[in-house]
């Protein structure tokens, strides 16, 4: 780990044995952060630009078959495989641990997209628009990318920029719980925590120390910022 | 790799012909145009237009007109990115390797395969400019002092692409043109006009005195010499775009070296196909025997099985280890991409290896145009099947796809071949295309000198 220059390291524990797979984090996202709407079209060419999916998985032979849920999103490595191969700094890291993405650096090289295990990155294919109404909700905090740019979850930066400027008006530290962003504050079953991972004493701290842990493609080594939490017993199959 | 066998193949009769006649012989590329030349002219210019026209749909629509999608992010502009970069080794193989070795076949096609590794590596640097997303902005990616304040990322191997290509760009052209000055100056010598300015000016007042002789002689080697490291680590470092990752079928330390041997085949496969054009367009029958095709058939013989040995070693590897997602990535590409496989294993394997062992076969011209176009036919293949199959089946299985080039890949990959071509058809017009010197050197050396009632050789063979 290198040297921490911030007091915060932002992570997340998502509960799989909470989540229901209703795909509300998903709208929420769509909604908080601009994302460009997608047709019936470019979804079936595999275009769609959703930053937070829900993977669908099917275990078991009949009758006894269960559906597993499985919500992926940006996993916000520590050494991501995403940063390092961008010629153009618009993949880096901040302070705080976040995989930044600089949309107006990025020349569109995609490189970033192909070396991520999780493939969270979404590229621009099309030029996106909202028609009438829908331009009324764009989310003024961010950026509305154009076309040719790569772009993926940010952990909704701009929420904890807002926190942080709350705390550091205040002269204090973003308190836990006080920063959420949109898919763990619409999370209807609160199988999403957010917080900070610096602070052992975090809600998410504590949770990453479950022994249900376990992260993402763990042997590749990208050190990830995002947990999940299964159970054992019947469920583990 | 010796000195030609002089009068034991009747095709070759040495020292026969004046200086005149063979510098007219070989410089016959150079008379005036016919029509033919014009038509073929018109048409390489209509394919580039084509492609043109499709590179500017893409940048006014929208990378959705390619056939890329979510996992795979790269497709056939990364695909003629490598076979390019790869295509453009022959110059240095055939004209650096074989001067420094002193084999004296190379002569008369040194300078077509240098000309191709020039215009090769010019192609291939298009195509990272052309598969970007932004293309208008790509000088972000040039280090220069900007407003942005941000040197760029050298830690990204398209940065140490882009160093390569420009140094080997820089490096092969100076190579190119080092060895033409001599061959300038005899051009100069016989136009007028403006003309005789121009290529007065290109000879750089070359005279022929015997400092600048011995000059160029030690220029050449030296440069043949530091060209050669350049050649390698440029397709090394292409090998590191896909090593350096992540990605499954990628990841794969053998690279460096397999994409070398693989560009140093596909390079030596087209300058056959390129020495079997020139021959028959300007009636080199002469200057270019079967010993050269037999020659160059033995040293395709040597690359075709190091290519078969390091991919075997390739998939040996992962085979062996049966990662689970290598695997997949590897039974993803036979299923799906059977027939280019198969291909792919015929055209670099099985048909060179055992057609290029019989004499017979190394000395037909059309087996050898067709073998060394189905070369590079199964070269384009094996990139295509790197890049393509590893980043469909990636790590997540939910987000695993597949790839088809759209039109307008498949335009702007015909537009490449057609610059190629008409570069090349421009500087076979205006510029010697068998090194005159190099060959009339080797005349010399031939020669016949009178001393008292004995003929001797006139200079003692090099080895």
């Amino acid at each position: 780990m290198e040297k921490m220059t911030s007091p915060y390291r932002w992570g997340m524990a998502i509960d799989l044995d909470r989540c229901t797979g209703c795909g509300a984090c998903v709208v929420a996202c769509q909604a908080e952060n601009n994302v460009g709407l997608c047709d019936k079209k470019e979804i079936a060419e595999g275009r769609n630009m959703h930053w937070l999916r829900i993977e669908r998985y099917w275990v078991g032979e009949y009758p006894d078959v269960r559906v597993r849920f499985l919500p992926v999103l940006c996993q916000h490595c520590h050494d991501a495989p995403c940063e390092p191969v961008c010629p153009v700094y618009a993949s880096y890291h901040n302070p705080d641990g976040l995989n930044g993405q600089v949309y107006n650096r990025c020349v569109g090289t995609r490189y970033c997209g192909n070396n991520c295990p999780y493939a969270v990155r979404v590229f621009n294919f099309y030029p996106h628009e909202w028609p009438q109404p829908l331009d009324s909700q764009l989310n003024p905090d961010i950026t509305v990318r154009s076309r040719g740019v790569m772009e993926k979850c940010s952990f909704c930066i701009q929420r904890i920029r807002r926190a942080k400027e709350t705390a550091r008006g205040e002269g204090r530290q973003v308190a836990d719980g006080e920063v959420q962003p949109a898919c763990a504050q619409t999370c209807p079953a609160d199988a999403f925590v957010f917080g900070n991972l610096a602070d052992p004493l975090s809600r998410v701290a504590r949770l990453s120390r479950s022994p249900r842990r376990f992260q993402l493609l763990e042997h590749l080594g990208t050190h990830p910022s995002v947990f999940y939490l299964k159970g054992g017993g019947r469920e583990h199959v | 790799m010796s000195e030609l066998p002089k009068t034991t193949h009747g095709e070759h009769a040495p020292a026969a012909r004046s200086a005149q006649t063979v510098n007219d012989e070989l410089l016959s590329s150079m008379r005036p145009p016919t029509l033919r030349w014009y038509a073929l002219v018109i048409f390489l210019l209509a394919l580039i237009g084509w492609g043109l026209f499709a590179f500017g749909w893409q940048v006014s629509h929208g990378m959705y007109v390619t056939g890329k999608n979510r996992p795979v992010m790269w497709g056939f502009y990364i695909t003629g990115f490598v076979f390019w970069v790869g295509l453009s080794h022959s110059g240095t193989m055939v004209s650096s390797i074989l001067r420094l070795s002193r084999a004296n076949w190379r002569r008369p096609i040194l300078r077509a395969a240098e000309a191709m590794t020039v215009f090769c590596i010019m192609v291939a640097g298009l195509f990272p400019l052309i598969h970007l997303g932004r293309n208008w902005i790509f000088f972000y990616m040039m280090p220069y002092p900007n407003q942005r304040g941000l040197w760029p990322n050298f830690r990204s191997p398209l940065l140490w692409d882009m160093t390569a290509i420009t140094a080997y760009i820089i490096g092969s052209s100076l190579f190119l043109y080092l060895g033409m000055l001599p061959d300038l100056a005899l051009v100069r010598d016989r136009s007028t006009g403006w003309r005789r300015d121009v290529y007065g000016l290109l000879a750089m007042g070359w005279r022929g005195s015997a400092h600048e002789w011995a000059v160029y002689h030690k220029a050449s080697t030296l440069m043949a010499a530091l060209i050669i490291p350049v050649a390698v680590s440029v397709h090394s470092i292409v090998a590191w775009d896909f090593a350096v990752t992540v990605v499954p079928g990628w990841h794969s330390t053998i690279f460096p070296p397999y994409f070398v041997i693989g560009a140093i085949f596909s390079g030596v496969a087209a300058v056959i196909t390129l020495m079997i054009i020139i021959r028959r367009t300007f009636h080199l029958q002469e200057y270019l025997t079967a010993q050269h095709f037999d020659n160059m058939g033995k040293l395709l013989l040597v690359i075709s099985l190091l290519w078969s040995y390091a991919y075997f070693v390739e998939v040996q590897t992962t085979w062996y280890a049966h990662e689970p997602i290598e695997w997949e990535v590897f039974s993803f590409m036979s299923d799906r991409y059977t027939w280019p496989l198969a291909v792919m294993l015929i055209g670099n394997s099985i048909l060179p290896i055992t057609l290029l062992c019989f004499r017979r076969m190394r000395r037909s011209i059309p087996v050898l145009l067709v073998l060394t176009l189905l070369i590079n036919v199964a070269m384009f293949i094996e990139r295509f099947l790197i890049i393509v199959p590893s980043l469909s089946h990636k790590n997540m299985p939910f987000a695993w796809g597949s790839y088809s080039p759209s039109w307008v890949e498949i335009s702007v990959n015909v537009m490449a071949l057609a610059l190629f071509a008409l570069l090349y058809t421009l500087f076979a017009k205006f510029f010697p295309i068998v090194a005159v010197t190099d060959v009339r050197e080797l005349e010399a050396r031939r020669g016949q000198v009178a001393l008292g009632r004995a003929s001797l050789p006139s200079l003692p063979v090099e080895d």
